[in-house]
């Protein structure tokens, strides 16, 4: 019954999303100025019902029904209850069913909220998001319904792959989705403002808040990924160029690019073609991460063939929503007339460098993910990997954070190096003292590449310089927003020294040890102190139990282990962490080796912890900015309320 | 830049955008040439062996009764053959949890002088359901000389 509710809900919602785009686009044109009324009130009960369809197949998995072939193919009873709701979505279907759900909210809030665009411009907008949708609908109940029944219902269910049977996991792909849709309402804002010609600053402010939300998520997102990869996987390494990192990546790059030229806009009036595209380039890059996720075509062009039909659907909606959004772009782009100009020593023309910076390094990231794509089709096999992306990357990221640096102390419109000449000084002098640093320390035990060192210089200069535009301020009045751009900035170079410094200092052992034996790593003594079998909820684990000490200090208890499950049989590895204020000790058990010696890989990893920080910094620092946002907007609202009051009782 | 007349700005705002977004596209199209690891089957790599010190992924069936581990007790030598060659490759690591004898393996690394295979890292599946892009069409295409060649082997 609950599965029948939800999939009516979710042929209501399509069809609701059809009479918004109808009745917004006949209303747009002026030919039923009557429907105009019901375009808000549509996608808020569309909204709900998606919302509904949810909610059924979240209830569907918290009962384990078997008798719906989602449920039986992707969950199982013997499973803790968290993971039986996360398993809801940690699926093709449910994860499409996520993904218009969280679309069909957005709406929702946007058609309820949002009343400082020209009613046009909102009927173009959530218009567009109706069109977005449908395609999402009709992919859904097309090619993917989740309700779909079994008959006869299954015995038991065939289980969550155990690698996703983790908490972390179970809130990464919801928050990524977030994201994604987030960018969906930025990318209806721009068609909407694009249709009706009304860019300018209203639109930027309008849109603002949900590309910042958007950028929040994803930012969490990925720091999330790469923390689960980094301690799930086992490998020990926090980033590995995987194309489904690098879909999550993609929007990211975009967003940022993006969140700053919408600013130019709202506060200059400047950028309006360029924030556009943009918004466009936005969402599509969203769109296309999906699609590489799952189509199934990263596996292989072939099994993107072994499943057409869901591929293809993408594919399409892909051209249409893409190629569509880029036609009308390249019709109406020439009639936005031009905003305010800047010189070229300016903030805005600092935003404008980092903003190509941004797009080059998306550009790159997009064609080294699709090239064993392509050349996959001529029947080459090639996979491309850091020794591509870090150094291709860095040609566009190393200029892009000395302007960094540099930006956020440059005025408005016109302005000039010598001005801020003498606040620079401390960025420098700080860079040279880290060139100093590095170079002693490449003294006695070296550096690997050239890369964690231009890292290390650059996360140093960037941490003071991102802390400058609060010099002179009285620090209890500086706006939320500002403290937003310096928490985030410096997230920046917190992640980047992180990253700098793990890659540059790690110290890798690799051992076959006999139980009582003890071996070093780095700073660390770690002893193996047994190897014995634990038994979990599903699964049972090999555990090493090992005792590390510090440079001589305190001894902790260290528990790697190398799990197997029962269902599917599966075996996972579970590393061990031992953390301190400056790194991780890393510890993954492999398999037995001659004579009662097991292997041991420990990793100690220098300042690894600040990379994920920088990352929580970044989204804290977007947070504040929303706040910062929000609360100006509400307090901007009540006043103009006030100020209509006060006409209002004067009128009478 | 003062110099260039207000009129101009949206213009070479977007050229100098194009130009960045190009030269990121010829620098990335020839990094790839350059940086993408080709993948191998046997065969391939016996006939048309890579550079040395080229990365490259190595891909085949492991041979049964073939992987030994050294004295260290953390490297191991196999052999990955396809039915028609045979390449030894030596890796020292944690094998994955699948990595086992008949069955598949992509391996990335390069080739050394004497023609053994040095791998820093090993792609076996990982699940039931997934298997390494170039080992499905190993599957299809050459699975079957591989296992009876392996069969035949013991």
């Amino acid at each position: 019954m609950i599965a029948e509710i939800g999939l009516a809900a979710l042929w209501l919602a399509a069809a609701l999303a059809a009479l918004q785009l109808i009745a917004g686009s006949l209303s747009l044109t002026g030919k039923a100025e009557s429907l105009t009324g019901t375009v808000r009130p549509v996608a808020i009960v569309q909204g709900a019902l998606a919302l509904l369809a949810f909610a059924a197949l979240i209830a569907l998995f918290a009962r384990t029904d078997l008798s719906v072939k989602l449920v039986a193919m992707n969950s199982h009873s013997a499973k803790p209850l968290i993971f039986k709701i996360a398993a809801a979505w940690g699926n093709h279907e449910g994860s499409m069913l996520l993904w218009v759900t969280v679309m069909g909210l957005a709406g929702a809030f946007v058609a309820q909220f949002e009343r400082r665009l020209p009613e046009k411009t909102m009927l173009a907008t959530l218009a567009g998001q109706a069109f977005v949708s449908l395609g999402f609908y009709a992919f859904l109940l097309i090619s993917s319904n989740p309700f779909e029944r079994l008959n006869p219902p299954a015995g038991e269910g065939n289980g969550l792959n155990p690698l996703l049977q983790d908490i972390g996991l179970a809130f990464h792909p919801p928050t990524l989705y977030l994201g994604y849709v987030g960018l969906s309402v930025a990318f209806s804002f721009a068609i909407g403002a694009l249709l009706t010609r009304q860019v300018g600053p209203a639109f930027a402010k309008a849109m603002r808040p949900w590309v910042l939300g958007a950028w929040i998520f994803l930012t969490l997102g990925i720091t999330a990924g790469s923390y689960w990869a980094y301690y799930e996987l086992g490998w020990g390494g926090w980033w590995f160029w995987d194309p489904v990192e690098n879909a999550s990546l993609m929007p990211w790059l975009a967003a940022t690019a993006l969140l700053h030229s919408v600013s130019v806009l709202a506060s200059r009036d400047a950028l309006r073609i360029w924030t556009v595209m943009l918004g466009v380039v936005a969402f599509s890059m969203s769109m296309v991460g999906t699609f590489l996720v799952r189509s199934g075509i990263l596996t292989s062009v072939h099994a993107f063939a072994v499943d057409p039909e869901r591929g293809s659907f993408i594919l399409v909606l892909l051209a249409i929503y893409i190629g569509g959004a880029l036609t009308l772009f390249g019709l109406r782009a020439a009639t936005v007339s031009e905003g305010k100009q800047f010189a070229l020593v300016s903030r805005e023309g600092a935003l404008v460098f980092n903003n190509v910076m941004l797009t080059a390094i998306l550009g790159i990231v997009l064609f080294g993910t699709l090239y064993p794509l392509v050349t996959e089709v001529f029947d080459t096999k090639v996979s491309v990997g850091p020794p591509y992306f870090n150094p291709v990357g860095a040609v566009f990221f190393v200029p892009m954070v000395l302007i960094l640096m540099v930006g956020p102390l440059l005025r408005w419109r016109k302005d000039s190096f010598a001005r801020i000449a003498k606040v620079l000084i401390l960025p420098v002098i700080l860079m040279l003292g880290a060139v100093a640093v590095v170079l002693g320390i490449a003294e006695y035990r070296g550096i690997d590449g050239a890369l964690p060192f231009v890292g290390i210089v650059l996360a140093a200069g960037l941490a003071i310089a991102s802390l400058l535009p609060l010099r002179e301020r009285n620090l209890l009045r500086t706006p939320l927003t500002t403290w937003g751009m310096v928490l985030a900035h410096l997230g920046v170079a917190v992640a980047l020294f992180g990253m700098a410094v793990e890659s540059a200092y790690k110290v890798e052992k690799l051992v076959a040890a006999r139980v009582g034996e003890t071996t070093s790593v780095g700073p660390w003594k770690v002893e193996l102190r047994g190897i014995e079998p634990v038994p979990g909820p599903n699964w049972t684990a090999i555990e090493a139990d090992l005792l590390a000490s510090y440079k001589g200090g305190a001894t902790s208890a260290v528990k790697p282990q190398s799990r197997s499950f029962w269902t599917p049989p599966q075996m996972t590895t579970e590393s061990a962490l031992l953390t301190r204020w400056n790194g991780q000790l890393y510890a993954v058990i492999g398999d037995e080796a001659q004579d009662g010696r097991w292997q041991l890989r420990l990793w100690w990893k220098p300042f690894v912890t600040l990379i994920w920080f920088g990352g929580i910094m970044i989204a804290l620092g977007g947070l504040l900015s929303l706040i910062g946002r929000v609360a100006a907007d509400i307090r901007r609202g009540v006043a103009r309320g006030r100020i209509a009051d006060r006409h209002e009782s004067r009128a009478q | 830049m003062a110099a260039i007349k207000p009129k101009h700005q949206r213009l070479v705002l977007a050229l100098i955008a194009l130009a960045a977004i190009l030269a990121a596209g010829a620098l990335a199209t020839w990094a790839l040439r350059n940086q993408a690891s080709y993948f191998y089957v046997p065969s391939e790599i016996v006939a048309n062996p890579p550079d040395l010190d080229r990365a490259v992924r190595l891909g085949g069936m492991v041979e049964m009764g073939s992987i030994e581990m050294e004295a260290d007790g953390v490297t191991i030598r196999f052999v990955v053959g396809d039915g028609t060659a045979r390449v030894p490759v030596r890796f020292k690591g944690l094998a994955p949890s699948l990595f086992v004898e008949g069955s598949g393996v992509v391996a990335e690394g390069k080739l050394a002088k004497d023609g053994t295979f040095i791998a820093d890292n090993l792609l076996a599946r990982h699940d039931e359901n997934y298997v390494p892009r170039e080992l499905q069409d190993m599957t299809e295409h050459q699975k079957d000389a591989v296992i009876s060649e392996t069969v035949g082997a013991k």
